[in-house]
């Protein structure tokens, strides 16, 4: 269902003239004014913004969470504005993984068990299921922690079991949505480093939702979001 | 996608394993009941039926009262031991007739007393019942003609008034009048919560004269010649007592003759009756239990609200939610039922002794319980499931 990536001028992310309404008539909120956004396989996104500048909503749309209102979003060349809901949950499947600022693993649930969640909406097979958890827990740096439940582990090693989950499956594009919100610095930077490793090292297309300026530093590049509309867009010097 | 998704189910229920029992209860009580009832139903059931049928197939009772119904007889005369010796000396196929009266009285032997039941009849009550003594004699014609004061006691009677002596040749005390024992009959056990021990015999006109002071006959028992039609049998009895008993042409029996397997229906109705009525009342236990299911799976998808809209993110379709919920709600469900299954069968095993009632095991009943509380995990489990299937991830993501 997603053409291929070689397609030449196919970004791996186009939205063009993106817009997003909240409500009808005299209560409708204009989330999104018009978005043009074009990102690159590779590329390490930050979005900027205060709180209603639309960069949540922007993400949700990215993420394939949220349809637009109007305007278009391709993902790999593929109009997703006019997917069905299930189809839009097979993409999330196949194609992306998430990163949230609360974590949001299951509770109980050993960090192998929440890693590998993935793996059973793609049908793995246990024993294949395992193994590839085991190796994506220690590509985040918890090995030995396997059977502990979030409750016994710190925040940064709970946002590294969720970043291990987003990972599991080889995701195009990871989507964080301020996965340092809830940290100290030195543990945020350590999630950084992780995040900037991941999109080094095994090439995972990041776009992250942040309000913190010492973060979008990590990334490549710093789009600003105001009132519903890209303020700036520019590549961050930080070389890596 | 099922298996994982059960496994799934399973893991959930295992990380509340408290509240998932308290879920289940309902169930869990509403399965054992209906397992227990059954159960114990049916092994009254088969035991009154067995017990009827070691009677013999040639035997007929002869009882005064309308057929109404389970249970129930209508008023009517007594016979009289005319009526025995009626049919006794009219009716050819006939073997042996044992009209019989009983009461209550207390017997006393020294300073032991013993409330007991005594039963006034002939001597061919005892080869009719299956009977048999273990010492002493049956009554002489002579002894009965005569309305002699002798007994032939049961072992309950025995073991409470003489311990370990010797009864035959004591004298004991029935009401008024002092008896000596002749006899003494062989253990028979319990029945239906019932000794079948404890009771003195004595001839039937004595029982009359003494202990009752009437002339009434409250049930002929008749044995049909081996080889003979009992429907023969039972039909001559029938007009020979409508014509003793002056009914008009008309008119509907004041009495029953009745066979060994209408015995056992009868006995039996009540037994089948009650059983279909508790179960019915254990039923309405499963649907609460339903209900109770239904309202925890709806705490459930509010608490895991977060835990939705993740699995939603990583891309679990509506329909893989809708299942797992509602295949968490079937598992519960099923696993309340086949812990009140085994429950119920426990309970009926444990109860066996206490009821002497034998243990039927009806696997029928033990599927049908199952399926039940399956089919109850699905009802009451779809709603929640859809609940959590439809939710919008955003939403459910931002869920505090």
């Amino acid at each position: 269902m997603v053409a291929s990536t070689e397609t030449n001028g196919t970004a791996l992310i186009e939205l063009q003239g993106v817009t997003k309404v909240y409500g009808e008539g005299q209560a409708a909120m204009r989330a999104l004014a018009g978005i043009d956004l074009r990102i690159e396989q590779g590329d390490f996104v930050a979005i900027m913004g205060h709180s209603g500048s639309g960069k949540s909503t922007c993400l949700n749309i990215l993420g394939c969470l949220d349809s637009p209102t109007g305007g278009s979003y391709r993902f790999q060349g593929v109009e997703v504005s006019q997917l069905t809901r299930d189809q839009r949950a097979r993409l999330r499947r196949y194609y992306l993984g998430f990163v949230f600022q609360g974590y949001n693993l299951l509770k109980r649930t050993s960090a192998i068990e929440n890693v590998e969640l993935p793996l059973i909406y793609r049908g793995v097979p246990a024993r294949e299921r395992h193994a590839i958890a085991r190796r994506t827990l220690a590509a985040v740096g918890l090995e030995g922690w396997e059977s502990h439940s979030p409750s016994e582990l710190s925040g940064g090693q709970q946002q590294r079991v969720a970043i291990a989950r987003a990972i599991i499956a080889d995701p195009s594009v990871l989507m964080a949505d301020e996965p340092t919100g809830n940290l100290d610095t030195a543990r945020s930077e350590e999630i950084m480093d992780l995040l900037c490793r991941l999109n080094r090292e095994a090439g995972i297309t990041i776009v992250m939702v942040t309000h913190e300026a010492d973060m979008a530093e990590y990334a490549r590049r710093i789009v600003h979001f105001k009132d519903g509309r890209i303020e700036s867009d520019q590549k961050n010097g930080r070389t890596d | 996608m099922l298996w994982n998704t059960l496994l799934l189910a399973l893991r959930e229920i295992r990380r509340n394993v408290m509240r998932s029992f308290l879920t289940v209860l309902g169930i869990v009580i509403g399965v054992a009941s209906v397992i227990t009832m059954v159960t114990l139903g049916n092994g009254a059931t088969q035991h009154v039926t067995t017990q009827i049928a070691s009677m013999g197939s040639n035997l007929l009772m002869v009882t005064p009262g309308r057929r109404m119904g389970p249970g129930q007889q209508g008023m009517a005369p007594a016979f009289k031991n005319e009526d025995a010796q009626a049919i006794a000396r009219e009716i050819g196929s006939v073997s042996a007739v044992a009209p019989v009266s009983t009461g209550a009285a207390t017997a006393i032997f020294g300073n032991e007393n013993w409330s007991t039941s005594v039963t006034g009849t002939t001597s061919e009550f005892i080869a009719l019942r299956n009977m048999a003594l273990e010492s002493g004699r049956n009554f002489t014609t002579s002894e009965a003609h005569a309305g002699a004061a002798v007994c032939i006691v049961g072992q309950t009677v025995r073991e409470k008034l003489f311990g370990s002596q010797d009864p035959i040749g004591q004298r004991i005390r029935l009401g008024a009048l002092s008896f000596q024992v002749i006899g003494l009959l062989e253990a028979k056990g319990q029945s239906m919560g019932q000794d079948q021990d404890d009771l003195v015999i004595v001839p039937l006109r004595t029982f009359q004269r003494r202990i009752s002071g009437n002339q009434d006959v409250r049930l002929i028992q008749v044995s049909v010649r081996d080889g003979d039609a009992t429907e023969k049998a039972q039909q001559a009895i029938r007009l020979l007592l409508r014509d003793r008993r002056r009914l008009a042409a008309g008119e509907e029996d004041n009495f029953q003759v009745m066979d060994t397997k209408e015995i056992s229906t009868m006995l039996t109705g009540a037994t089948q009756v009650l059983t279909g009525l508790l179960g019915a009342v254990a039923a309405v236990s499963l649907v609460v239990g339903g209900i109770g299911i239904m309202n925890i799976m709806l705490v459930s998808v509010t608490e895991r609200t977060r835990e939705i809209g993740t699995r939603l993110a990583i891309g679990a379709l509506e329909r893989e939610v809708l299942l797992q919920f509602l295949v968490e709600a079937v598992a519960l469900s099923s696993l309340g039922g086949l812990f009140g299954i085994l429950l119920g069968l426990g309970a009926s095993f444990g109860l066996k002794s206490v009821l002497q009632v034998p243990f039927v095991f009806d696997p029928g009943i033990a599927i049908i319980a199952f399926l039940f509380s399956a089919a109850v995990g699905v009802i009451f489990g779809y709603f929640p499931a859809l609940k959590a299937a439809r939710l919008d991830p955003i939403e459910a993501l931002r869920h505090e």
